[in-house]
C-alpha cells in the first residue's frame, strides 16, 4: 500500500531536494523515482515503511591525469519517516561507493639467505578496487556487527572470497586484513563517520572521498537505512568514472592496440636516434 | 615540472627524467656503451615499477644504438652475415626472455629476479673491468708497452661443427656459438632491458676472434634489431612500454651523448674504464642493498586476473 503513495510524493521531494542542493540532483531521474527503489523486505510490517532514495548529479565523472582527489557529494531523501523516531535521532544512514571488482593477490615477503623474497600468497576474488563509506554515526553505534557482515558493509566487514580451495586456511584472515590495511593506506578504502548529515527532516547529504588513484570503471553507490539498529532498506545507483586527456588515450592505445603502439615506440626511438645524429653531426 | 607517465601510472618530475637521460647519454657517449644497464636501475631507484623500467629501458637503447649502427653500415665496418645470424639468435632469445618475464611477473618474483640479475651482472662486469683497467694503469705507470694481445690461437670453439665462413670478419667458425651469443643477449634484452653490448663485444673478440674493426658495428647492428623486437614484444605481451618516459629519456640521452663523446676523446682509455667500473659497481651495490634491507611493508597486493 505504501508503494502507491510514494510515487506521488517523491517528485515533490526531489523538487525540494533540487532546490536545496542546486544542480546536484538534476540528472537523477526525478520523474521515475520508483525505478530506483528496490522493494525490500519489510522488517516490521506494522510500522510505516520508510523509503530511501539517492541521486547523483551526473552519470559519468571524467578525471584528468593531474586529478588530486576530491569529495563526491551524494544527496538523498528519506521518506515516510516516523517523526518521533526521527526526533530521537534513531534513523541512521550509511552510504557506500564501491569501485569495480578485480581479483587481487596479496603477497608476503620472507627472508631467504638474507634476501627479502615474495613467499606466501593468497588470492581474493572480485575485490572492490575502492571502497568509500560515509555514515551518520560510527558503525558500532548504528547496528550490531553481525548485521554489517550480513549486509557486507564496512571496510572491515565486507566479505573477501579466497580463491584457495581450502577455505579454512589459517592465512586467509591475516592476508585479508593486510589487503584492507594496504588499501586504507593507499586511500582507496575509507570510512568517514558523521559525513552523512540531515540537511532537513527528509533530506540528507553524504560526502564520500574520491582519492587521487581512484580506479576507472563503474562504481556502485549504495545507501542503507537503519531504524533503531535494524536494517530497513537499501537504494542503489551507479556512476561511471573515466579518465580524460592525452595520457589516458596513450594508456588505452597501449592496452588495445599494443602491436601498433610497440611499432610506434620503435619508430620514435629510431627517429630520435637518427635525428640526434643529424643535429649534432661532427664526424 | 610534473608529468604523468601513462603506463607507469605515476607523476614524475620531467626535469629529473630528462637529466637522468642526459647523464646516462653523457656516460654512454663517453664510454661507448648503450647505457641500458644504467637506465633501468636508475628508473627503479626513482620508483618506476621494474616491469616498466625494463621495457622502457630496452626501447631507449634503440635510440642510442641505431645511429651508431647506421654510421658503421655506411663505413662498411660491420659484418652483415655475422650480424644477421646474431639477430636470429637474439630474436629467439628475446622470445624466451619475454616468456620468462611474464611468468615471473605472474609469480610475483619479477622485481626480485631483475634486481638479482643486475647485481650479478653489474657486479661481475664491474669487478672484471676494475681489475683490467687497474692492471693497465699499473703497466702504463711502470713504462711497460701496452700489451695488445692479438687473438690468434684457436680454442675449443673452433672445433664445433656447422662451420661457416664470414668474409667481412675473416673468420671461419661454427654457427652454434654465434647463435648462442645472440640468444643470450636476446634473453638479457627482454628480462633486463639492456642492449648487451658490454657482453657481446668481449664475446665476439675473445670467443669468435672477430677483428676489432668490425666488432662494434656488428654488435650495434644486432643490438638495434633485438631491442626493437624486444620492445614490440614487451608492448604486446606485458603492455609495459611507457612511450612518454622513453621519449624523455631519449631526448635527454641524445643531447647528453654529444657532450659525453667530446669528453671521452680527451680522457685516456684506462682511466675511462676505471671510472666506468667504479660507476657500475656503485649501481650494483645500491641494488644489492635494497635486496637485503627489510622492506617497510612485507605485504604487497597486485591484480591477479588478466
Amino acid at each position: 500500500m505504501g508503494d502507491t503513495v510514494i510515487p506521488r510524493r517523491a517528485p515533490f521531494l526531489f523538487l525540494r531536494a533540487a532546490l536545496a542542493a542546486g544542480t546536484m540532483l538534476a540528472a537523477a531521474s526525478p520523474t521515475l523515482p520508483q525505478t530506483t527503489q528496490p522493494n525490500k523486505t519489510r522488517e516490521q510490517p506494522a510500522a510505516p515503511t520508510e523509503t530511501i532514495e539517492i541521486g547523483l548529479s551526473t552519470e559519468t565523472i571524467a578525471i584528468t591525469s593531474n586529478f588530486g582527489g576530491t569529495n563526491l557529494t551524494i544527496f538523498g531523501a528519506l521518506d515516510n519517516a516516523d517523526p518521533l523516531i526521527r526526533r530521537q535521532g534513531r534513523y541512521d544512514i550509511i552510504v557506500v561507493l564501491q569501485g569495480p571488482e578485480r581479483d587481487l593477490v596479496v603477497r608476503k615477503k620472507e627472508r631467504y639467505l638474507g634476501v627479502w623474497v615474495n613467499a606466501e600468497s593468497q588470492t581474493f576474488l572480485g575485490v572492490p578496487l575502492s571502497y568509500s563509506l560515509a555514515s551518520t554515526r560510527s558503525l558500532q553505534d548504528i547496528a550490531d556487527p553481525k548485521i554489517f557482515r550480513q549486509l557486507s558493509i564496512g571496510v572491515d566487514n565486507f566479505y573477501l572470497a579466497p580463491e584457495a580451495a581450502d577455505k579454512s586456511d589459517a592465512n586467509i584472515p591475516e592476508f585479508g586484513k593486510e589487503l584492507r590495511e594496504i588499501k586504507m593506506r593507499q586511500g582507496l578504502y575509507s570510512q568517514r563517520i558523521g559525513d552523512v548529515e540531515f540537511i532537513s527532516p527528509t533530506l540528507f547529504r553524504a560526502t564520500l572521498s574520491l582519492p587521487t588513484n581512484v580506479p576507472v570503471g563503474r562504481h556502485r553507490a549504495r545507501a542503507l537505512l537503519f531504524r533503531s539498529g535494524t536494517f530497513v532498506r537499501e537504494a542503489n545507483t551507479s556512476l561511471q568514472i573515466v579518465k580524460a586527456g592525452l595520457e589516458y588515450r596513450i594508456y588505452e592505445a597501449a592496452q588495445n592496440y599494443s602491436l601498433l603502439y610497440g611499432l610506434f615506440a620503435v619508430f620514435l626511438a629510431v627517429l630520435t636516434g637518427w635525428f640526434g645524429r643529424l643535429l649534432f653531426r661532427k664526424d | 615540472m610534473g608529468i604523468y607517465l601513462p603506463i607507469a601510472e605515476l607523476s614524475v618530475n620531467m626535469l629529473v627524467i630528462l637529466g637522468m637521460g642526459a647523464a646516462v647519454g653523457f656516460l654512454s657517449g663517453m664510454f661507448g656503451v648503450s647505457g641500458g644497464f644504467l637506465i633501468t636501475p636508475l628508473l627503479i631507484f626513482y620508483n618506476i615499477p621494474p616491469a616498466v623500467a625494463v621495457a622502457t629501458g630496452v626501447n631507449q637503447v634503440i635510440a642510442s644504438s641505431v645511429s651508431g649502427a647506421l654510421a658503421h653500415f655506411k663505413r662498411r665496418t660491420l659484418d652483415i652475415k655475422l650480424g644477421l645470424l646474431l639477430v636470429v639468435g637474439g630474436l629467439i632469445g628475446s622470445l624466451l626472455g619475454i616468456y620468462l618475464f611474464s611468468l615471473l611477473r605472474d609469480l610475483g618474483q619479477l622485481d626480485l629476479i631483475v634486481s638479482l640479475l643486475y647485481v650479478l651482472l653489474l657486479g661481475t662486469v664491474g669487478t672484471l673491468m676494475l681489475i683490467e683497467s687497474w692492471r693497465a694503469l699499473q703497466r702504463v705507470r711502470q713504462g711497460q708497452p701496452v700489451n695488445l694481445k692479438r687473438p690468434g690461437q684457436h680454442n675449443w670453439i673452433h672445433r664445433l661443427p656447422l662451420k661457416m665462413r664470414f668474409r667481412a670478419s675473416k673468420i671461419y667458425v661454427s654457427i652454434i656459438p654465434v647463435l648462442g651469443i645472440g640468444f643470450f643477449i636476446g634473453v638479457l634484452a627482454a628480462i633486463m632491458g639492456v642492449g648487451g653490448g658490454f657482453i657481446m663485444v668481449p664475446a665476439l673478440i675473445y670467443l669468435l676472434r672477430v677483428p676489432t674493426n668490425v666488432v662494434i658495428g656488428t654488435s650495434l647492428f644486432q643490438v638495434t634489431f633485438v631491442t626493437a623486437f624486444a620492445t614490440v614484444m614487451q608492448a604486446t605481451t606485458n603492455h609495459s612500454v611507457d612511450i612518454v618516459l622513453a621519449m624523455l629519456l631519449m631526448v635527454g640521452g641524445v643531447i647528453g651523448a654529444q657532450y659525453g663523446t667530446r669528453v671521452g676523446q680527451r680522457l685516456r682509455g684506462e682511466q675511462l674504464r676505471l671510472l666506468l667500473a667504479l660507476l657500475v659497481l656503485a649501481v650494483a651495490l645500491r641494488l644489492a642493498f635494497d635486496l637485503f634491507v627489510r622492506p617497510d611493508n612485507i605485504f604487497s597486493i597486485a591484480i591477479a586476473d588478466g
